[in-house]
């Protein structure tokens, strides 16, 4: 059980919002907790020579911190129990200003039956979206 | 392009995988995690969990010990230096905790082709040492045409 009430919600009301500001020192610490060293996330020079616009972040960085609006609303990171995302466009991380990444999070739909609730995560940055149908079902 | 007669392929199980609990804050931290249960092991003792709680996107360690064994497979025929994450999904029946032995078997979901690129998608169940599910990771990686 969790403090919240799910007879008190509403499908579309918003549960959160938080903005994550990415750096390069983010990338190297996400690569290094990950194990995930691919150049393209802390090289400029090699991610140029691969055709990219510049050092990009983890998508998975990306999901992992978008999913703490919705754990930071339960209070319990356990209770996150289904949790998908597409990965729609790259987020670009400057040397010097690093990136910034607005999520915002929504109930999504509400299952009664199974004390259950589905959080709709918008991730975006730069307003351009950089994470499709992102959903994180949710025991209660 | 990737060979479709890997869909349906599984390959071995994994070397066990012990869950550290400075590696559970450690990954926290690197995602922005604040939740007390990520880091305060008291509060995850008191939330019910017998250690510290790994965050929701943990399972990406072990899935990546199954993909480098796809990655090496020459049959598979995968170009690692074209490849980008498309999907990610991981389906949790209970919360990855600190000093869990974690395992994993990966099977080749689907292969598709897009035009000049490859879908491959893969599906990496986990399991704990007494041999039960702990989640499940779907993954699917796109692999750029030349």
């Amino acid at each position: 059980m969790t403090h919240i009430d799910i007879a008190g919600l509403e499908v579309g009301q918003e549960i959160g919002s938080q903005s994550f500001h990415f750096t390069r020192d983010s990338l190297v610490r996400y690569a290094g907790a990950s194990g995930d060293f691919n150049p393209i996330h802390y090289r400029d020079d090699f991610a140029k020579a691969v055709g990219l616009d510049g050092v990009l972040a983890h998508g998975m960085l990306t999901m992992g911190a978008a999913v703490q609006v919705a754990v930071n609303w339960v209070g319990d990171a356990g209770k996150v129990i289904d949790y998908g995302v597409r990965f729609t466009k790259p987020v670009f991380v400057d040397a010097n200003t690093g990136a910034d990444v607005l999520v915002i999070g929504k109930v999504g739909s509400i299952d009664l039956e199974n004390n259950t609730v589905r959080i709709d995560l918008s991730a975006s940055c730069a307003e351009v979206a950089v994470l499709g149908k992102a959903q994180a079902v949710i025991q209660l | 392009m990737v060979n479709p007669n890997v869909q349906g392929k599984k390959y071995p199980e994994t070397a066990p995988y012990l869950v550290g609990r400075e590696k559970v804050r450690e990954f926290a931290n690197a995602v922005f995690s604040t939740n007390p249960i990520n880091h305060d092991l008291f509060a995850a003792q008191a939330a019910g969990y017998p250690d510290l709680v790994a965050p929701p996107t943990f399972a990406v360690l072990i899935q990546e010990r199954s993909l480098h064994t796809v990655i090496a497979d020459p049959e598979a025929d995968i170009d690692f230096s074209r490849v980008v994450h498309g999907d990610q999904r991981f389906i949790h029946k209970r919360p990855i905790v600190a000093w869990d032995e974690l395992t994993s078997v990966l099977e080749v979901d689907s292969v598709k082709s897009l035009g000049a690129h490859s879908m491959i998608t893969f599906k990496t169940e986990i399991f704990d040492r007494n041999k039960n599910l702990v989640c499940t990771a779907i993954s699917t990686l796109v692999v750029r045409g030349e």
